[in-house]
């Protein structure tokens, strides 16, 4: 009987994964009816990366001001409370509150990314009940988390930036226009772009490939 | 003794163990059962008695620790993730007692789903969806999503999902739990009407007595074990009526 049994068994096939285009198809239509939901998700990673490029920017900008070195400048300078004696160092009160934006940042994206796998893990039960692949699961949370990390980031810095200028502006008047860091700024804004995307998307694989690897049945259990 | 292909499901002293700090809950204390092909099978017990766990070690959803189930004369044991996920796929469906359908998806897109991971493309799947939502009666509800009907006919989809791939053995846990009497009786019904049509054998964990009439061969589980087992005529069922209705 066993021997019989081993020989049926091999019989069984594996169950192919479906292509990337096929799963692209099937989380788009997720991604689109989600999309209200998808906001609030989004909403972490957009202020969470605003805060992070507003930092940044305005470090960017504060820098190139205090280089122009002009006497008017310089006393609009120091009543914001910026060191203008510093030099070229790095003002350390603003990279505190970078890297303080960044840990921000993580806990904001970890938190949302989070949220949006654990509240469907019975989701995730039930497409392995009907077959799914634990590869499919992880690479819908990938595509998914690509779309949102990439969207919420983009807005996250055109928020960070135009906050970060108008604040500039206010303070430092016509100045901003003649010391324009421009290229400091993509360089900031780049670094923003890379850190939400690559969070965005480690936040949410993480926990899906832990849930995919689940029994189904364990998966389901769990309470919504 | 019946021929040994007429049996699709055979469980053998299947055990399950949960370790619970540090105590040990036998949640099943080693049940052999067979199923025969085409049979309407039900299985009862009150909460606690391990009536869930046995149903999802026969759907393959769940390990025993002890013990061997197989289908169609394969040891699911002995398979690895990937011949597990490509047995659910094409030889289960299953129906859920809160019908797990994928609330972001239309009816048809979520009876889609286990064709498109059989390997079918997405655009012949739905035609089969819809093929397979018009004979359970919402081929006029294909565009819906799961929150714009109601939860009969939200059940009606998940039959339908459990049917599209035509898998021999389609299991039920608690089909009715959610819905009231009239819609339960008509999933019922329905199940059982699929049982015919299309010749698949029907498992269901219930504490549903009208889901008796329906039923070929009731297994009463208590604390772990086979209490009792019964086909049809060896259990008598009378549970009144509804607006004249016998429901058994």
């Amino acid at each position: 009987m066993n021997a019989e049994q081993t020989m049926t068994n091999t019989v069984i096939p594996e169950q192919r994964q479906v292509s990337w285009a096929v799963s692209f198809q099937v989380s788009w239509a997720g991604i689109r009816r989600r999309f209200f939901r998808s906001l609030i998700t989004m909403s972490g990673v957009v202020l969470a990366i605003a805060f992070l490029t507003y930092m940044q920017v305005m470090n960017d900008i504060v820098r190139a001001l205090v280089r122009a070195d002009d006497a008017v400048l310089n006393v609009l300078l120091q009543q914001a409370g910026v060191d203008i004696y510093a030099g070229d160092a790095p003002d350390r009160m603003m990279v505190l509150l970078i890297v303080l934006s960044l840990l921000a940042c993580l806990v904001g994206i970890i938190n949302s990314m989070l949220m949006s796998v654990t509240e469907r893990i019975k989701e995730i039960g039930t497409l392995k009940c009907l077959g799914a692949l634990d590869g499919f699961i992880v690479r819908s949370y990938f595509i998914e988390s690509s779309v949102q990390g990439v969207a919420g980031t983009v807005l996250g810095c055109l928020i960070g930036l135009a906050v970060a200028i108008g604040v500039a502006t206010t303070n430092y008047h016509g100045y901003i226009a003649a010391n324009l860091p421009v290229l400091s700024i993509v360089r900031s804004l780049t670094t923003s772009l890379i850190t939400g995307t690559l969070l965005s998307v480690m936040a949410a694989i993480l926990p899906a490939y832990i849930a995919a690897r689940k029994q189904p049945v364990d998966a389901m259990r769990v309470e919504e | 003794m019946k021929p040994a292909d007429d049996i699709i499901i055979t469980t053998h002293d299947v055990t399950k163990v949960y370790q619970l700090g540090a105590e040990q809950v036998h949640a099943l204390r080693g049940i052999s059962l067979d199923v025969r092909r085409g049979e309407y099978l039900s299985i009862l017990g009150p909460s606690g008695s391990g009536k869930s766990t046995f149903f999802n070690m026969v759907g393959g959803l769940d390990r025993p620790s002890a013990g061997s189930v197989s289908v169609d004369g394969c040891n699911l044991q002995e398979l690895n993730q990937k011949q597990l996920a490509w047995i659910r796929c094409h030889k289960m469906g299953y129906i859920f007692q809160s019908f797990n359908l994928i609330q972001t998806m239309t009816a048809v897109e979520n009876v889609a789903l286990p064709r498109i991971f059989a390997g079918e493309s997405p655009a012949k799947a739905r035609a089969a969806a819809a093929e397979i939502l018009d004979l359970v009666g919402l081929g006029h509800r294909l565009t819906h999503l799961p929150a714009q009907v109601s939860g009969g006919q939200q059940q009606r989809i998940a039959i339908a999902r459990a049917l599209v791939n035509r898998p021999g053995i389609v299991l039920a846990d608690e089909p009715t739990g959610n819905l009231d009497l009239h819609t339960g009786e008509e999933i019922i019904q329905l199940l059982a009407d699929m049982k015919k049509q299309l010749g698949i054998t029907v498992i269901t964990a219930t504490h549903d007595m009208k889901m008796l009439s329906a039923s070929d061969t009731v297994v009463w589980i208590k604390d772990g074990r086979a209490d009792r087992i019964a086909r049809k005529g060896e259990f008598e069922v009378a549970i009144g009526t509804i607006d004249g209705k016998t429901l058994a």
